[in-house]
């Protein structure tokens, strides 16, 4: 029975394993000055643990007592996340050596992280789900205030633990009166209890689990320590805290709400359909007078977890499809944006100011046409990547008779077309002045190119993705 | 060979992916290649897709020369022509060969300005031979992009303004009817156009927000794509963006704009409005036709008293596209083939009006009509070929202007005698426009000293004016060459569409009548 549990977890304990190890290696060796190796060879074990995971077996199975579930849900939300952490600690490699953050717990406090991502969407219990995302916020709470001599960075980690604190609290508390009304903190029970009945405190504690959840994607209007934190933090961590954690936290909610609340869709579905409308506004509308690009993709990723809510507050299998494939989609043209963002500077500083990127495209014409897609994308103009994800969100409201939400969206994306059309244009048609440099190192610009190319190529079948979300949504709503 | 269109569409994409990659430098011998190659791109296009008319067989009103792949989604990957899209295509190739050639004096930035039209031209000709609806979607807006940076970059003084404006008018039309294409995915359970086309979508009545709506699913999702295509085409009184993109646009930008892109509109309009939503579309009759006899009375008058020859232009391409709508919307033989004619013409003229503005903004770098008078003393082939045109756009027989003009008053007379003649006014106040503006920038004594020294065509310039001149030329005295191909495919559908509509709303007086 253990040897089988075992085998179940064996991904998530074999990077938990090297973690350690790697920490002992790195504090009795050479301390910092083996991150860069460290780094590497976290992101390897990462992408070949998500080669595992997305070559694996498929079928479903479930270990110590129902506490951890591994279904194709969880596989894909592993792979991506997986592979965005790979991805990100490959590109923050150059800007963290050359700024002087070079320290060997980046890569394994980010490597704790995952882990905790990883337990969070196979979770089958609210004391796993709880568990795991401990373990990621704590990392992350950390990792926030990496650059720890700068003001900034501190408040941006004080910030989000605060508030990362309170939103622990409502989940908590939710979590408490389901498990009082329930009897039970395992999914499969609480499914089972809600098919006869649903008393009010259930739904209360619910809903104060959706509150807390809501903090962790800063879905507006839980999204208030997002632009801050953003801001404040060094900008791989920005990258990362834009990427993975928050294809955790939608997987998460997704297999709270189909999981264990599965049997009464209209109880949540209006509560995440609110949650996506005003995220959408929010992101689509503060994002106009922001001129720090950190800022400026802080209030994106609000708008976009709007667009993928809506995908959840469909409560179909084919919402939970589209949810999964926006999220790909979004962690992609993420960390395509960011790897740009990491290599501007000026005079040898970081700069995120976008009146920088005056005539950005005369002195950098390839790199400033692969910004011009990712931004065409982000704003979901076709026939970019990014186009797909809405429409597949935008389908499954509409069959999901939510046509109201699906016209909300596609004008909040209209309003938000205005700030990514701004930063094409001060690209390409800003005054002659002096402007910000890219300086990047090679993952950084392979990195761009490439999800650049994706863009454009992966119209042409999402490189296969689609019947591996078909599969995932078909394992958690059946 | 099935994949016909496939070629003649991605062939200046393939060319835009060449010149992105393999082009380097901006000297004046990189620069010089970047035009050849787009020249040669965009000729061969028009050299295939001439095959594609030649094997065109117009008596078969289904679409032909049709591809099929699966794509993601249940999508697919499908195009074809039909005898209202082939002729689009047609101008749309024959168009772009001359747009570049009349781009040859640019210097700034030639290879992007190149990429930009290629990759336009690949996504203008996609939109006329998409049969799925979120291809369609795809070509339509994503032809955006390039013209947003056409404007913003190369434009005028107040190209931010009107680049913006652009972009986000006509994005905020065309995600409503992404959102109608959803539901209408939901409805039918296909995109496939063709079978679309024959779909009855439900027209009983529903209850929205405590409304009662006539026409129910049918009149929400025509309303949606109608704010796309009235934006895009554009209607009174959406037309707003349209001066101003026109104005700051480049020469070349404006041509496409004002030859092809608006084209979009009236295409959409036949392709979706009429065949998919008849019950809607019967019903909203009256409001269009009363927008576009607007839109031709009022921006006629808007347009005589422009002091930009541009701006002028661009309000009577807007009264123009008036007579399209009008024509579409009168659903009978001579209103809507007289619209597909109206819109190949105006293709040509207006297309050349821009350029003969261009001409002369080459050389004084103004476009204020003030500062012209008396070209013909120092122009007189110039003043011949402007005249040609100014006539071709008031409406003169023998130029193709005339014969779309007469075909869609025509039908709209018989559908509403009112608006035909509200409408008709319009062709005195074309002629006022067109007349005063060519009198004062060409005859007159040469009085300006700056004018002194300006310079008749070039022979590039000849050579760029000439098939458009044959065109006007050929489409005013032997109108059959369109009628021939369109004919049987507009038939079927008006066939389809006063079977679809319900016959008393069809003709209320004479059913009336016929039952007493």
């Amino acid at each position: 029975m253990l040897t089988q549990d075992l085998h179940t977890v064996l991904p998530e304990l074999v990077l938990a394993i090297y973690t350690m190890a790697a920490l002992m290696f790195a504090v009795y060796t050479g301390k910092d000055s083996v991150t860069s190796a460290l780094t590497w060879a976290t992101a390897g074990l990462m992408a070949a643990l998500a080669l595992w995971i997305g070559a694996g077996e498929a079928g479903s199975h479930t270990a110590f007592g129902g506490l951890f579930v591994d279904d194709a849900f969880a596989r894909f939300a592993k792979v991506t996340i997986l592979l965005s952490a790979a991805a990100v600690l490959v590109i923050s490699q150059d800007f963290m050596a050359r700024r002087g953050l070079a320290r060997f717990e980046y890569p394994i406090l980010l490597a704790l992280a995952t882990i905790g991502m990883m337990a969070m969407v196979s979770a089958g219990d609210l004391m796993s789900l709880y568990m795991g995302l401990e373990l990621q916020s704590l990392a992350l709470y950390v990792v926030a205030s990496i650059q720890r001599d700068s003001a900034k960075s501190t408040e941006a980690g004080l910030k989000y633990f605060v508030l990362g604190a309170l939103s622990s609290g409502l989940l908590l508390y939710g979590a408490s009166l389901v498990y009082g009304y329930a009897g039970t903190t395992g999914f499969a029970g609480i499914l089972t209890t809600v098919q006869h009945g649903v008393p009010v405190g259930l739904l209360i504690g619910l809903v104060f689990m959706l509150s807390g959840l809501a903090f962790k994607i800063s879905a507006a209007p839980f999204h208030m320590w997002t632009p801050d934190v953003y801001e404040g933090a060094p900008t791989p961590v920005t990258a990362f805290f834009a990427t993975a954690p928050k294809v955790a936290a939608m997987a998460l909610i997704a297999r709270l709400v189909e999981g264990a609340f599965g049997g009464i869709t209209p109880q949540w579905s209006q509560v995440l359909a609110a949650l996506s409308v005003v995220s959408m506004f929010v992101g689509a509308i503060a994002a106009i007078g922001q001129r720090d690009i950190k800022r400026l993709m802080a209030y994106s990723s609000i708008a976009h977890m709007g667009f993928a809510l809506m995908g959840l507050a469909a409560g179909t299998a084919f919402g939970v499809q589209a949810m999964l494939i926006y999220m790909a989609i979004y962690v992609t043209m993420n960390v395509g944006t960011f790897a740009f963002v990491m290599s501007l500077e000026m005079g040898g500083k970081p700069v995120t100011d976008i009146g920088l990127l005056n005539q950005f495209s005369k002195r950098e014409p390839l790199k400033a046409l692969a910004v011009l897609v990712l931004m065409f994308s982000l704003a979901g103009v076709p026939p970019m990547l990014g186009f797909f994800g809405k429409f597949y969100v935008l389908k499954a409201a509409v069959d999901a008779g939510m046509s109201w939400l699906a016209v909300a969206g596609v004008v909040a994306s209209v309003i938000g077309a205005f700030y990514y059309l701004r930063i094409v244009f001060y690209m390409y048609f800003g005054a002659d002045q002096e402007g910000a440099e890219s300086r990047m190192a090679p993952a950084q610009w392979v990195a761009l190119m490439g999800v650049a190319v994706i863009m454009l190529a992966a119209i042409v079948n999402f490189f296969g993705i689609e019947p591996a979300a078909v599969a995932a949504a078909a394992s958690l709503v059946g | 060979m099935n994949n016909l269109l496939s070629i003649v569409t991605f062939i200046p994409a393939v060319a835009a992916v060449i010149l992105a990659l393999f082009l380097r430098g901006n000297d004046p011998a990189a620069q010089r290649n970047a035009k050849w190659l787009a020249l040669f791109a965009t000729s061969l296009s028009f050299l295939v897709s001439l095959l594609v008319l030649k094997g065109f067989d117009p008596a078969n009103v289904g679409f032909q020369f049709v591809e099929d792949r699966p794509w993601v989604l249940g999508l697919h990957y499908k195009m074809g022509v039909d005898g209202i899209s082939i002729l689009f295509v047609m101008l749309t190739t024959f168009l772009m060969p001359i747009t570049i050639a009349s781009c040859w004096n640019v210097t700034d930035r030639v290879k992007d300005y190149m990429i930009a039209f290629l990759l336009l031209e690949t996504l203008m000709l996609g939109v006329f031979t998409a049969l799925d609806l979120v291809l369609f979607y795809l070509f339509f807006e994503a032809g955006l992009i390039p013209m947003f940076l056409i404007i913003g970059i190369w434009g005028g003084v107040n190209r931010i303004y009107a680049s913006f404006k652009f972009f986000l008018y006509t994005f905020l039309g065309s995600v409503l009817m992404l959102v109608a294409m959803v539901a209408m995915y939901k409805a039918a359970g296909t995109t496939d156009i063709p079978t679309l086309m024959t779909f009855k979508f439900s027209h009983d009545p529903i209850v929205v927000l405590g409304m009662n709506v006539t026409g129910g699913l049918q009149t929400l999702l025509f309303l949606a794509f109608f704010a796309s295509f009235a934006v895009k085409m554009p209607m009174w009184p959406v037309h707003t963006w349209l001066p101003d993109a026109h104005v700051q646009a480049p020469t070349a930008g404006s041509v496409v704009l004002a030859a092809i892109l608006l084209k979009m509109g009236g295409y959409g309009f036949l392709r979706f409005s009429m065949p998919m939503f008849p019950v809607a579309a019967h019903l909203w009759t009256p409001l269009v036709f009363w927008m576009s006899a607007i839109a031709i009375v009022y921006t006629s008058l808007v347009a005589l008293v422009q002091q930009d020859m541009k701006k002028l232009v661009a309000y009577s391409s807007v009264a123009h596209m008036g007579y399209v709508t009008m024509g579409i919307f009168a659903m009978n033989p001579q209103g809507v083939d007289g619209a597909i004619f109206q819109m190949l013409s105006h293709g040509f003229v207006s297309g050349a009006m821009f350029l003969c503005v261009g001409v002369i903004y080459d050389r004084m770098h103004t476009r204020e009509i003030d500062a012209y008078g008396g070209l013909i003393n120092r122009m007189p082939a110039y003043a011949l070929v402007f005249m040609f045109f100014t006539m071709a756009n008031v409406g003169l027989p023998g130029t193709s202007g005339f014969v779309g003009e007469f075909l869609t008053l025509m039908g709209t007379f018989q559908a509403d005698t009112w608006v035909a003649a509200v409408a008709t006014s319009g062709v005195i106040l074309s002629a006022a426009y067109g007349l005063w503006l060519y009198r004062r920038v060409v005859f007159g004594a040469l009085v300006k000293e700056s004018l002194k020294t300006i310079t008749d065509m070039t022979r590039r310039e000849r050579a760029i004016f000439a098939p458009l001149i044959v065109m006007s030329l050929l489409l005013g005295v032997y109108p059959k060459v369109v009628t021939d191909i369109i004919d049987p495919s507009v038939g079927a559908l008006i066939t389809q569409f006063r079977a679809d509509v319900p016959v008393e709303a069809q003709a209320p007086s004479t059913t009336a009548q016929a039952s007493n």
